[in-house]
C-alpha cells in the first residue's frame, strides 16, 4: 500500500489532488499529486534522507527546489531507461515512477561506506594528486580499487538506450530564457511589439519565483496575473512558449542551445515520440531572465537532512502544499531570507527561532515575532545536531560570545542571491562584483544579449517587471519590429538588505560544494599549499566540478578563498563559465544520427541486384560495395574470389565501379586547365581518347589519380578515385575559381548521374557486341586501346564507352544514366550467359590491380611522390602544374626514397602480410634498419602464391634481392624477394589485344 | 556560426569547409622555390580580424572569401571568389 502523504498540507499549492500518482522510491511505494516532482512528493512523505554523499558516504536530504541541486540525485527508471544523476528537484512525478538512491552499499540506511568519514583525512583536497605520488602497486592494487568503489554518482544503463532524441532549428527575433516575472514581461513587450518570441522556462509550468513567492503585480495576485499574461501571449501567433526546455548555451551569430525534455515527465515516450529534443534556436535578440540562485552560507553540519534553501522551502510549501518541517528554523543574513518565516507561519507551521546575522532586523519582522511566539536570535548557527533522520538540535553562536541552542526538524537558510550569469559569460565574459548585493552580476554579455530582472541583480519584483519589459521592448526594436508594447506591469520592490555572510567557523565539516564534498577546510588546504588561482582552486579541490557544476558552491567557494588569501572576492575571480548549463543527454546532441543512421549510406546503382545476388557489401567511406559474391558450396571468401579473378581472366566478369567520383569538365579552356591540375598534358589528347592522370597537392606529394577522357573539344570526363571524389571536386573548384579565374571552363559533378560498370577479360568484345548497338566499331582498330567516345546502345540508349583496364585484360568501362544502372547489371548477366560472365567484387578487383602492380590507396598515402610510385617520367617539363615546383625540392627527389617495388614470399606457400617492416638480411629487426614496408598484398591465382606492393628504399635498384620481413604486430619472420611490382602480362599484350 | 553566401544567402556553418588564410597569393610559374615553399608553407597566425578561404560545399560550391575576427568570431564581409559562379557566361 502507498504510504499516506503525512507531510501534505490540506489545501493548496499547484498540484491537482484529483489525479493521485503512485511512484516507489528504494523499492518503498509512495503517493503524490500531479504537479509534484519527486523531490516534492518525498516531502509530502517525510522522506529525508535521499542519497550518500560522493566521498564520505554521508547521509544527504533535498537543498533546493530546482535545477540548483546537488545532493537529492537519483537514478530514474530502470533497465535501459535507468538514468543516474537525476535531480528529484526536477524529475516531474508520474504514475509508476520508479527512483532509486545513489551512493550507497547495501542501503540507504545502513551504508558500508560511511566508514569513509574515519578515513577523512586522506580524501582531503588534492587526495587523487597526492595519491598518485605513492608507489605505484599499492595505488593499482589497493588503492583505486577501493576509490572507484567507494566514489561515484550512480550507475549508467549498460546498455543501449531505446529511446528516440531528435533535434530541430528554430528562427526567431527575441528568445527568451526564464519565465519569471522578468521573462514574462520580456515576451510580452517583444510579442506585443510584433516580434516572433520564443519563451523557453526549464519547469513545466511557467511562472517562475511567482510560483512560490506570489506578490501582487497589477493589482493582482501574481497567479492571476500570470494566467493573464500567458492567456495573451497565447493569442499571439507569433509567441512561442516552450516549457520543460533549458535554454544552456549561446554559441556564435546568435544560435542557442535548447534542450526540451518532451516526454520525460511519462514512463516512456509514447509511441514514434522521441524522449527529448535538442533545439538550435537562431534569434536577433536574446533576453536572459534566468533569474537568481539562492546561495547557501557554510557552517559545521550544513549538510544534514533537514537543513534547505529557505526559498525552497518556501517553494515545497507554498506551491507544492508540502511540508519540509513541523518546526523550522530559519538562518539568514538578509531581508529576503525573512520570506519563508512568513510563509511557514501562514502554513500553520511552527517558527522555532530566526537566527540573523545581521545587527539589525527590521520592526515589521521584529512584529512577527513576536505575534509568531518565536525569538530573533542575532548571530550564526555554529552547529547541527542531527543526522540521517534529520534536524534535531541547531547550535547557535550569539552576537557577543553567548551560545544558544535551538530545536527545531528543519533548517531554512538564506545566505542571499546569485544571479544566473551563466548564459551572459559563456563567451569568455567575467561577472562583475557588485557590492551592495554582494553578488556578481553580468558585465556585458554576448552580442545581441542582455540580462533583466535578478539575472541582472535586479531582485525586486517590481525592478524585474520593468527591467524584462524593457530588455523585451528594446530586443523587439533590435530585431526591426515596432509596434505599441502597450502599458508596462507594475509592482511594489521589496526592501533587499544583505550584511555578507559565507562561512561559519565551528566544529565539524562544512559543506561547500556538498555534490563534490569539498569542505571550506579543504579550500583553505588548497589556499595553504599555494593553490590560490579560482582555476587551481577548482581543479585542486574539485570544487564546482559535478554535474551541478557548482551552482550552489562556487561563489561560496571564493568568497572563502578570498578570506583565507586576505584578498577582496572581486580580486579573486571566478572561473571560467562554459555551456552546458545543465548536463544535456548526450542521445540528444546525436538526435538520429546513430547506428545505421550515424551517417549518410550511400548505394550503388545496381545494389539491390548485387544483393539478389547475395553479394557481400563492404563499407567504403559512405558506400556499401559488393566485396565478393559467394557461391554454393564455396568454404571462404578467398575461393570465392579466386574463382572470379579466374573468371575474368579466363572469360568476361564485370564490376559496378560507379563509386568512382565523376566530373564534367567543359569550356574552351578545359584542356588548359586540366593541364594546370595534372602533372601530365591534356590539351594534346585528341577527342575520344582517355589518359591515366596524376594529380599532386601543391606540396608536391601525390593527391589522386584517375582516368580522363576527351569527349570533345571542349568537354572531358574526368574521373577520380572513390575516396577522393568530394575532396578532388573541391580542389578543382579552388583551382577554377581561385587560381585561375581567367580560364573559361566550367566543372560539374556528375557521380551520381553515371552508372559505370568494367567489363573485363578476352570475352568482353563478345558480350559488349549483345548490348551495344551492332553500327557500332568494337574492333581493335574502330575502337583501340584507350580510345572513350559515346556508342549508341541496343533500343538507343546513349552510352560513354572506354576502353580502360585496371585488371590488365581486354576491358571496357561504360557508363550509363544512373537510373538504368540497375538494368545494365540484368541485361549483361542475361547477354553473357554464353560467355561465363560473372560478377565480381572489389576484392577481385584489388587482386587484379595488384597483379598488374596499379597503385592505389595505400600506395597514394599522402606521403609518396610520382618518382616514388614509378609514375615520375608523367612529370611534365613543358608546362607549370599544381605542386610542380615542390616536388623538385631535394628531399623529395632523393635517391634512397622508399619506392614501390613488387614484393613475394620466397617459400611459395607463405602468405604475405600487409604492414610487414622490410629488414635487409643479417640485419636486426629495429628502426634503424627498417627499409620500408609491405603496402598491398592479394593472394594471386595466376601465380599460385600471395604477393604484393612495398614501399622500400632504393627498391628499383634491389630488384631481385632477397630481404627479411619483420611483422612484429603478428610475431612473423621470413624471407621475400623484391621484384618488379606488374607481376601479370608485364608488356600490357593483353590489355591491348 | 552563420555565413552568407553571396549566391545562396545567410546559411548554417554545417554547409561550409573551411581552407584558410586567403592572404597568399600562388606565385608564377618562374618565381623559383622560395616564393613557392612560403605560399605553401608560411602562414600568420592571426588573432583578430584575417580574410578566409571558405567553400560552399552544402550549397553552390562557390569559394568565398570571408573577413572574420579569429577572436570573436565576428564576419564583417563575404564575397565571392573571382571565378565564383558562372559569371562568364554571357559577360
Ligand atoms: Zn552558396
Amino acid at each position: 500500500m502507498a504510504a499516506d502523504q503525512a507531510n501534505r498540507l490540506a489545501s493548496g499549492g499547484l498540484i491537482d489532488r484529483s489525479a493521485s500518482l503512485n511512484f516507489r522510491f528504494d523499492g518503498k511505494s509512495f503517493s503524490g499529486f500531479k504537479g509534484d516532482t519527486l523531490a516534492s512528493a518525498l516531502v509530502a512523505n517525510g522522506v529525508k534522507l535521499v542519497g550518500r554523499s560522493f566521498k564520505y558516504h554521508r547521509p544527504r536530504g533535498i537543498l533546493t527546489a530546482g535545477s540548483e541541486e546537488p545532493n537529492a540525485l537519483v537514478e530514474l527508471r530502470s533497465g535501459a531507461r535507468r538514468e543516474p544523476n537525476t535531480k528529484a528537484t526536477t524529475a516531474e512525478l508520474y504514475d509508476g515512477l520508479e527512483a532509486a538512491s545513489q551512493n550507497r552499499w547495501p542501503s540507504l540506511n545502513f551504508d558500508v561506506m560511511a566508514v569513509n568519514q574515519l578515513f577523512a583525512p586522506i580524501f582531503v583536497a588534492g587526495f587523487y594528486y597526492k595519491t598518485f605520488m605513492w608507489p605505484a602497486k599499492f595505488w593499482e592494487a589497493i588503492y583505486e580499487p577501493a576509490i572507484r568503489r567507494a566514489a561515484g554518482l550512480g550507475r549508467a544503463a549498460q546498455v543501449s538506450d531505446p529511446d528516440h532524441y531528435d533535434k530541430a532549428w528554430a528562427h526567431c527575433d527575441v528568445v527568451i530564457a526564464g519565465s519569471g516575472p522578468a521573462g514574462l514581461a520580456a515576451a510580452l513587450a517583444a510579442g506585443r511589439s510584433g516580434a516572433r518570441v520564443i519563451l523557453c522556462e526549464e519547469d513545466f509550468v511557467p511562472g517562475g519565483r511567482l510560483l512560490a513567492d506570489g506578490g501582487t503585480i497589477d493589482g493582482l495576485p501574481a497567479s492571476e496575473w500570470v494566467a493573464r499574461t500567458l492567456a495573451e501571449l497565447a493569442a499571439m501567433p507569433d509567441v512561442r512558449i516552450m516549457t520543460r526546455t533549458t535554454l544552456f548555451g549561446v554559441y556564435d551569430g546568435g544560435t542557442y542551445g535548447a534542450i526540451e525534455r518532451v516526454n520525460d515527465h511519462l514512463p516512456m515516450p509514447p509511441e514514434h515520440q522521441v524522449r527529448q529534443r535538442l533545439w538550435r534556436i537562431v534569434a536577433k535578440r536574446c533576453v536572459v531572465a534566468a533569474g537568481a540562485i539562492e546561495r547557501p552560507i557554510v557552517f559545521a553540519g550544513n549538510d544534514t537532512p533537514g537543513v534547505m534553501m529557505a526559498s525552497a522551502m518556501r517553494s515545497y510549501i507554498s506551491r507544492y502544499a508540502a511540508t519540509p518541517a513541523k518546526r523550522i528554523a530559519l538562518f539568514t543574513n538578509n531581508e529576503d531570507g525573512w520570506r519563508t518565516a512568513e510563509t511557514a507561519i501562514a502554513a500553520g507551521l511552527q517558527v522555532a527561532a530566526v537566527i540573523d546575522a545581521r545587527p539589525d532586523v527590521s520592526p515589521a519582522h521584529r512584529s512577527l515575532a513576536s505575534k509568531g511566539g518565536f525569538p530573533v536570535l542575532h548571530g550564526s548557527v555554529v552547529g547541527v545536531n542531527g543526522g540521517k533522520n534529520g534536524v534535531r538540535k541547531i547550535s547557535v553562536s550569539l552576537t557577543g560570545g553567548a551560545r544558544a541552542e535551538v530545536e527545531a526538524d528543519g533548517l531554512a537558510v538564506s545566505g542571499g542571491w546569485n544571479p544566473a550569469v551563466g548564459l551572459t559569460s559563456y563567451h569568455r565574459g567575467r561577472p562583475k562584483w557588485r557590492d551592495d548585493i554582494a553578488a556578481f552580476v553580468p558585465d556585458g554579455a554576448p552580442p545581441g544579449m542582455v540580462a533583466a530582472g535578478a539575472a541582472n541583480g535586479a531582485f525586486g519584483l517590481g525592478a524585474c517587471l520593468r527591467e524584462g519589459f524593457e530588455a523585451g521592448a528594446a530586443a523587439a526594436r533590435d530585431a526591426g519590429r515596432s509596434g505599441n508594447v502597450g502599458s508596462m506591469p507594475v509592482a511594489d520592490d521589496e526592501a533587499f538588505s544583505l550584511t555578507p555572510l559565507w562561512h561559519v567557523a565551528g566544529k565539524g565539516k562544512a559543506f561547500v560544494d556538498q555534490q563534490h564534498d569539498v569542505t571550506a577546510s579543504d579550500v583553505e588546504l588548497a589556499q595553504r599549499e599555494g593553490f590560490e588561482s579560482v582555476e587551481h582552486l577548482k581543479r585542486y579541490t574539485t570544487l564546482g566540478m559535478a554535474t551541478d557544476q557548482g551552482k550552489t558552491s562556487n561563489v561560496a567557494g571564493l568568497a572563502i578563498m578570498a578570506a583565507v588569501s586576505g584578498k577582496s572576492i572581486p580580486e579573486t575571480g571566478t572561473t571560467i563559465y562554459r555551456p552546458p548549463y545543465v548536463p544535456v543527454a548526450i542521445g540528444a546532441f546525436a538526435g538520429h544520427h546513430r547506428d545505421e543512421n550515424f551517417h549518410a549510406t550511400r548505394l550503388t546503382p545496381s545494389h539491390h541486384w548485387a544483393a539478389e545476388q547475395g553479394a557481400v557489401f563492404v563499407d567504403t567511406g559512405l558506400w556499401k560495395r559488393a566485396q565478393w559474391y559467394p557461391r554454393p558450396g564455396e568454404k571462404d571468401w578467398l575461393e570465392s574470389v579466386t574463382r572470379e579473378v579466374n573468371a575474368v581472366r579466363s572469360g568476361v566478369g564485370f564490376c559496378d565501379v560507379s563509386t568512382l567520383g565523376k566530373i564534367d569538365v567543359h569550356g574552351p579552356d578545359a584542356g588548359a586547365f586540366l593541364d594546370r591540375v595534372y602533372i601530365n598534358a591534356f590539351s594534346s589528347l585528341p577527342v575520344g581518347k582517355a589518359r591515366y592522370g596524376l594529380m599532386l597537392r601543391e606540396d608536391g606529394i601525390v593527391y589522386d589519380d584517375g582516368t580522363t577522357s576527351r569527349l570533345a573539344e571542349d568537354h572531358y570526363f574526368l574521373t577520380t578515385t572513390t575516396a577522393k571524389a568530394g575532396l578532388v571536386m573541391q580542389h578543382l573548384e579552388f583551382c577554377r575559381q581561385v587560381l585561375f579565374p581567367e580560364l573559361d571552363v566550367q566543372l560539374t559533378s556528375v557521380s551520381d548521374q553515371w552508372a559505370q560498370f568494367s567489363i573485363a577479360g578476352p570475352k568482353t568484345r563478345d558480350l559488349l557486341r549483345e548490348i551495344v548497338d551492332p553500327a557500332e566499331d568494337l574492333s581493335n582498330e574502330g575502337f583501340p586501346f584507350m580510345g572513350a567516345r559515346e556508342v549508341a546502345l541496343r533500343g538507343g540508349l546513349k552510352a560513354r564507352l572506354f576502353r580502360i583496364s585496371f585488371s590488365g585484360e581486354m576491358a571496357f568501362e561504360i557508363s550509363v544514366p544512373a537510373r538504368y544502372g540497375e538494368a545494365m547489371a540484368r541485361n549483361l548477366m542475361i547477354a553473357g550467359k554464353p560467355f561465363g560472365v560473372t560478377p565480381y567484387g572489389t576484392e577481385a578487383l584489388g587482386v587484379m590491380r595488384v597483379e598488374k602492380g596499379h597503385v592505389a590507396g595505400p600506395e597514394l598515402n599522402g606521403t609518396t611522390t610520382a618518382g616514388d610510385l614509378g609514375l615520375g617520367k608523367m612529370m611534365s617539363t613543358k608546362k607549370d602544374f599544381i605542386g610542380r615546383v615542390m616536388a623538385g625540392r631535394e628531399a623529395l627527389v632523393a635517391p634512397d626514397r622508399q619506392v614501390v617495388v613488387g614484393i613475394k614470399p620466397v617459400d611459395k606457400a607463405r602468405r604475405l602480410r600487409s604492414g610487414a617492416h622490410i629488414i635487409p638480411k643479417g640485419e636486426t629487426p629495429g628502426p634503424d634498419n627498417d627499409r620500408g614496408y609491405v603496402t598491398s598484398v592479394c593472394f594471386s591465382p595466376v601465380l599460385d602464391q600471395w604477393i604484393g606492393l612495398g614501399l622500400v628504399e632504393r627498391g628499383r635498384e634491389r630488384i631481385g634481392e632477397i630481404v627479411h620481413a619483420h611483422d612484429p604486430l603478428r610475431g612473423e619472420d621470413y624471407d621475400v624477394e623484391l621484384c618488379n611490382p606488374v607481376f601479370y602480362d608485364p608488356d600490357g599484350g593483353r590489355q591491348r589485344g | 556560426m552563420r555565413i552568407t553566401c553571396p549566391f545562396c544567402g545567410e546559411r548554417e556553418l554545417g554547409e561550409f569547409t573551411y581552407l584558410g588564410d586567403a592572404k597568399p597569393q600562388r606565385p608564377v610559374a618562374d618565381a623559383g622555390e622560395e616564393a613557392v615553399y612560403d605560399y605553401v608553407y608560411l602562414r600568420d597566425n592571426v588573432a583578430g580580424v584575417m580574410s578566409e578561404h571558405w567553400y560552399h560545399s552544402g550549397g553552390c560550391r562557390a569559394w568565398l572569401k570571408v573577413t572574420r575576427n579569429t577572436l570573436t568570431h565576428e564576419i564583417s564581409a563575404v564575397e565571392p571568389a573571382a571565378g565564383a559562379g558562372a559569371a562568364k557566361v554571357g559577360a
